[in-house]
């Protein structure tokens, strides 16, 4: 009975993704884009991702909504590396790192 | 590969998205574990991270079919999630549009948080490049992440149950954003959209079906339009 539910989920999902992901890089191909939703799209990054991070840090899952200071440090530190150095590796590397470590000191 | 500077933007392509296989192993794994222990079987676990590749709307997903929620819920809910590739989709189509419709029907497939964050990093740096070496970067990228993605959603459902909580995986996840928009903050306008965002996600966030996340992003995009128009006239 669930696996009716599982199965229109997978593929509806699948195929509702696949269209956003289409849509423009499908629908408007070479043409020019106006100068002004260019500068928009150059803070499609800094606008999306953080909106998306900011509540999962302030109020993390793994705690039940509680905010927790080991993942706002590791959090913290991922941010200042990755602007500091420029690089997602050494963003995600030092944000583990504080997190395991707090996790361990304060847990 | 048309000729071999294409072929060495395929291979720094695969190198710059190298690093993050290491976090979408994790998530990838994460999430067979979990469906796993939800009940699902191996061919919908497989399905699932094959058809959809996009992590967060896939635990969205899980968790409301658990909860037995209705379908029309569900998809709106975790559909709501993936808008923010319709905006990855119309960032990138200005830098691989003149590609033939396979090779955009190709990398539509897979423009994920990590192949978009790090081909835009690239493109943004390098915007006289020729559409060829874009793509190929673009595939070099693909690359790389895809069958990580693959293999790790396979073993995550083998491991089962067998990664214990104080592994704190589910912190992967943020951390990943955090690192895909850190090395961007370069510019005033940029830092003033990345704070304008987390303000209005902070206080918008009792919004439904993750609604929020679209009204944070379209007025932090504006912020940071407005601050560079607003520096450049100070420059001027």
């Amino acid at each position: 009975m669930n696996d009716t539910l599982i199965w229109s989920v997978i593929v509806a999902l699948g195929i509702g993704t696949y269209l956003i992901r289409f849509s423009f890089i499908g629908i408007i191909g070479d043409r020019e884009l106006p100068s002004w939703v260019l500068r928009l799209l150059r803070y499609v990054p800094v606008a999306v991702m953080p909106a998306l991070v900011a509540p999962l840090v302030v109020w993390p899952e793994a705690t039940g909504g509680e905010p927790d200071l080991p993942r706002i440090l590791a959090a913290s530190a991922a941010l200042v590396v990755g602007a500091w150095r420029r690089d997602a590796l050494a963003s995600i590397i030092a944000g583990m790192a504080v997190l395991y470590l707090a996790l361990w000191l304060l847990g | 590969m048309r000729s071999t500077t294409d072929r060495s933007a395929f291979f720094s392509g695969l190198r710059a998205c190298a690093p993050f296989i290491l976090v979408v192993v994790p998530f990838g794994m994460l999430f067979g574990v979990l469906a796993s222990e939800a009940g699902w079987d191996f061919v919908q676990i497989l399905a699932m991270g094959f058809l959809v590749i996009a992590g967060a709307s896939q635990f969205a997903a899980l968790q409301l079919i658990g909860e037995q929620a209705p379908f029309l819920i569900i998809l709106a809910t975790s559909l709501a999630v993936n808008l923010r590739m319709a905006m990855y989709s119309a960032s990138i189509a200005p830098h691989i549009g003149p590609a033939p419709l396979w090779q955009r029907a190709l990398a539509a497939y897979m423009l994920t948080d990590q192949t978009y964050g790090v081909a835009i990093n690239h493109y943004t740096m390098h915007p006289n490049e020729p559409w060829t070496r874009k793509v190929a970067y673009f595939f070099g990228a693909i690359t790389a992440i895809c069958p990580a993605w693959y293999a790790s959603t396979l073993a995550g459902a083998v491991v089962g149950q067998a990664i214990p909580g104080e592994f704190a995986l589910d912190f992967a996840i943020p951390i990943t954003f955090i690192a895909l928009f850190a090395p961007a903050l370069r510019s005033l306008p940029h830092l003033v959209a990345a704070v304008v965002s987390i303000v209005v996600a902070l206080n918008l966030a009792w919004m439904p079906y993750n609604s929020w996340m679209l009204v944070a992003a379209a007025v932090a995009m504006v912020a940071g339009a407005l601050t560079e128009v607003w520096v450049e006239r100070r420059g001027a």
